[in-house]
């Protein structure tokens, strides 16, 4: 009974958070949105059991990349007004129509057949409990090839931004000393 | 009225709608790039509620995956976003029509 409240107030807020951020003229409303959506989703995953990811959610997403986010943009600036209107003919009618129809067949999806799974093993009887140890194990034994490769992308991601923000044009020679 | 995977689902498929009804109708390039970030946490969204579902830890470990490229991806955008903006002084991808002919 608790979790079917706590689904309709967080549904609720995620789903006014991705509006906010789709809607709003200014970008850091916008922003605020996404903000909203994050934490909602950080508490659906509480509820299912998922302690670890939802910490790492708060912290990467709501800490670290909304935070970069809003440096973003005010270092681009919000008073720059976004032009509305389409250059594209019937551009708005064909993706509000898409999204009716992609929001009505998961809908449809969700209550008119019984949704389930077929899991490939037979399943367990009780959901999985997502403390560290518990998330660790995998991550550190089978999908540990995975995980230096994520590693390996994080370091090129980092050399990356700084290669961006380093080499300018009309200056590389310079630079490159 | 208890919840099943499929309302979780179904929360995970709007949000991704909203994601890219956003991508396709906003021009600021930091708007579309929150709308990815928003498709990213609605398929987090499916993998955590598939792995109650089934039992399996394997869901949230795909979540910290995808948490990482899109951690990457958010460093890498924003740059690309910023050396754009020096030149050009504008967010907006409807100006950089550079290469249409």
């Amino acid at each position: 009974m608790i979790e079917t409240i706590l689904f309709f107030v967080l549904a609720a807020t995620s789903l006014a958070g991705a509006i906010t951020v789709i809607a709003a003229r200014n970008p850091v409303h916008s922003a605020m949105g996404l903000l909203g959506t994050l934490f909602s989703l950080a508490v659906i995953y509480v509820v299912n059991l998922a302690h670890l990811v939802a910490a790492v959610q708060v912290i990467v997403y709501a800490g670290a990349v909304m935070t970069l986010f809003l440096f973003v943009i005010m270092l681009i600036g919000v008073d720059k007004a976004e032009e509305r209107d389409e250059t594209l003919p019937y551009q708005r009618q064909l993706v509000i129509g898409l999204a009716v129809i992609t929001c009505g067949l998961a809908i449809a999806l969700a209550t008119g057949s019984g949704f389930r799974w077929t899991p490939a093993a037979p399943a367990a009887a009780q959901a999985p409990n997502g403390t560290i140890e518990n998330v660790a194990e995998p991550l550190f034994g089978e999908w540990l090839l995975a995980f230096e490769a994520t590693a390996l992308l994080l370091t090129i991601a980092a050399a990356g931004a700084i290669a961006l923000a380093y080499f300018r044009r009309g200056a590389p020679e310079e630079v490159a000393e | 009225m208890t919840v099943t995977p499929g309302w979780y689902m179904t929360l995970a498929a709007v949000l991704f709608a909203i994601g890219l009804l956003g991508i396709l109708v906003r021009r600021n390039a930091l708007i579309m790039f929150m709308c990815v970030e928003l498709m990213l946490n609605a398929v987090n969204l499916t993998f955590v509620a598939a792995g109650r579902a089934l039992g399996l830890i394997d869901g949230q470990v795909s979540v910290f995956f995808v948490l990482v490229v899109a951690a990457a991806e958010v460093v890498i955008g924003l740059a690309i976003i910023v050396a754009v903006f020096r030149q050009r002084s504008s967010a907006s991808v409807d100006e950089l029509s550079g290469l249409s002919g």
